[in-house]
């Protein structure tokens, strides 16, 4: 018995799970530091730099990696492209943790959670973006909850229950991407009001589309960049479908963010040429903005152009890794690099290590969650009981 | 440098002017490039790569 005892215990100590529990440790010692110490316990947070990496990574990055759940549903059910059917489970698991963890986030940023319906409830404000913003990541996060209760109740065997979300389908996938498409451009919109503070290079009026495209982009390699972590580490939990399929889904997707980012090249060139800003390329932040455009948006264009001509699967899974450090380098020259860019280096933000910890602990509870709903539940593969369902 | 613009109609004028030309070379290279990306793609609806 206590051999038996022993040998699971050493199951556990992977090193994965021993970093993972430091991680969470110092987590949750930060936790207690921000709500009892307040802001400046933890941060370097001031009045003249509010917002800095739990808005810039943890939610910008965030809500945009988590795009995935809505461009897959919508390609499935909207386009009706069913053999791309075994990547929904995941992608909408993703898509709902990304926005969970969101909202987590949050509460470390604004303090005092219990006043989180506070916009619902007491004050509405309808005329800030912020409020369109929160209202839709409620109701988006209510969608995924639902989108993603089919999977728990195949688990806990509730079988009627099940069948009712199943028929609601396709009405959550186009309230999903209705939701989707009015917060991705509105987190945009959010620095629309700062045309002083943010460079001329990212500055843009059309900031709004490109938060929405660019999110088009951070949710098909998002999609792809888990599959590609899935297979490496899930295999085993996958049915013969969804291995089967797995290629079909890289060269798919791979071929519609290869599209999408030509487009969204396209749209930052004529947003350069239209507010005539080609001056600011020869300077230093523009350099730093060809890097961005070029290495993190061309690149990846024709890489995975590349890979979808030559059924080469693996650049594929590569390039969404790259593409998905563009997305959040992207997130992070609008909200903090190219942020405040006139101010003296002694006056511009640099997050403080304990704030970088939270979104490490954050991020580590999401694959923690992730990898526990996974080996649980019918994500890679089809409920026996549910064939043909 | 920058061109100097004396009233918004130039600015407006040498911008759009920049932006339409753009726009043309835009829908000759993405045409071009949906070319180059699906040019290999066969009608069979399940893809297998080695």
């Amino acid at each position: 018995m206590s051999d038996e005892k022993s040998l699971s215990v050493n199951k556990a100590l992977t090193p994965f799970n021993m970093v993972a529990g430091i991680i969470l440790l110092i987590g949750m010692v930060i936790t207690i530091l921000r709500f009892t110490g307040g802001l400046a316990a933890v941060s370097n947070l001031t009045d003249d730099n509010p917002w800095g990496i739990w808005i810039g990574f943890d939610l910008l990055c965030g809500v945009a990696l988590a795009a995935g759940g809505y461009v897959t549903s919508a390609a499935v059910y909207i386009f009706g492209l069913k053999r791309y059917h075994s990547a929904v489970r995941p992608a909408i698991l993703t898509g709902f943790l990304g926005y969970a963890l969101v909202v987590f986030a949050l509460h470390y940023d604004v303090g005092r959670p219990w006043r989180l319906p506070y916009p619902f409830i007491v004050q509405q404000g309808t005329t800030s973006l912020l409020f369109e913003v929160g209202a839709c990541v409620a109701l988006y996060l209510t969608v995924l909850f639902i989108e993603f209760t089919p999977a728990v109740m195949e688990w806990l065997g509730l079988k009627r229950a099940r069948t009712i979300v199943v028929r609601l389908t396709m009405l959550l996938t186009i309230f999903g991407v209705v939701l989707s498409t009015l917060h991705q451009s509105s987190l945009g919109a959010l620095y629309l009001i700062a045309p002083s503070k943010l460079h001329p290079l990212w500055y843009s009026t059309y900031l709004p589309v490109y938060f929405f495209v660019s999110s088009i982009i951070a949710g098909l390699s998002m999609v792809l960049f888990e599959s590609t972590l899935s297979h490496h580490y899930f295999s085993h939990k996958m049915d013969k479908t969804h291995l089967a399929e797995a290629d079909n889904v890289t060269l798919g997707f791979g071929k519609a963010a290869s599209l999408v980012l030509a487009g969204y090249f396209t749209i930052k060139i004529i947003g350069i040429a239209i507010a005539d800003n080609w001056h600011y390329l020869t300077t230093g932040y523009g350099a730093w903005f060809l890097l961005e455009l070029l290495g993190f948006v061309a690149l990846p264009c024709l890489m995975y152009a590349v890979g979808v001509r030559d059924r080469n699967v693996k650049l594929i899974r590569w390039t969404a890794g790259w593409t998905i450090l563009g997305i959040v380098l992207n997130r992070l020259n609008i909200s903090l690099i190219a942020f405040n860019w006139q101010l003296p280096s002694s006056q511009r933000y640099v997050p403080h290590w304990m704030e970088i910890m939270v979104s490490v602990f954050i991020v580590t509870i999401g694959i923690l969650i992730f990898r526990f709903i996974v080996t649980r539940m019918p994500i890679m593969y089809e409920h026996p009981d549910y064939h043909s369902h | 440098m920058p061109c100097e613009f004396f009233t918004l109609q130039d600015f407006m004028t040498y911008t759009k002017g920049i932006t339409y030309i753009l726009m043309l070379v835009s829908l000759c290279a993405i045409t071009g490039f949906w070319l180059f990306l699906t040019e290999r793609d066969t009608d069979e609806p399940h893809h297998h790569s080695k």
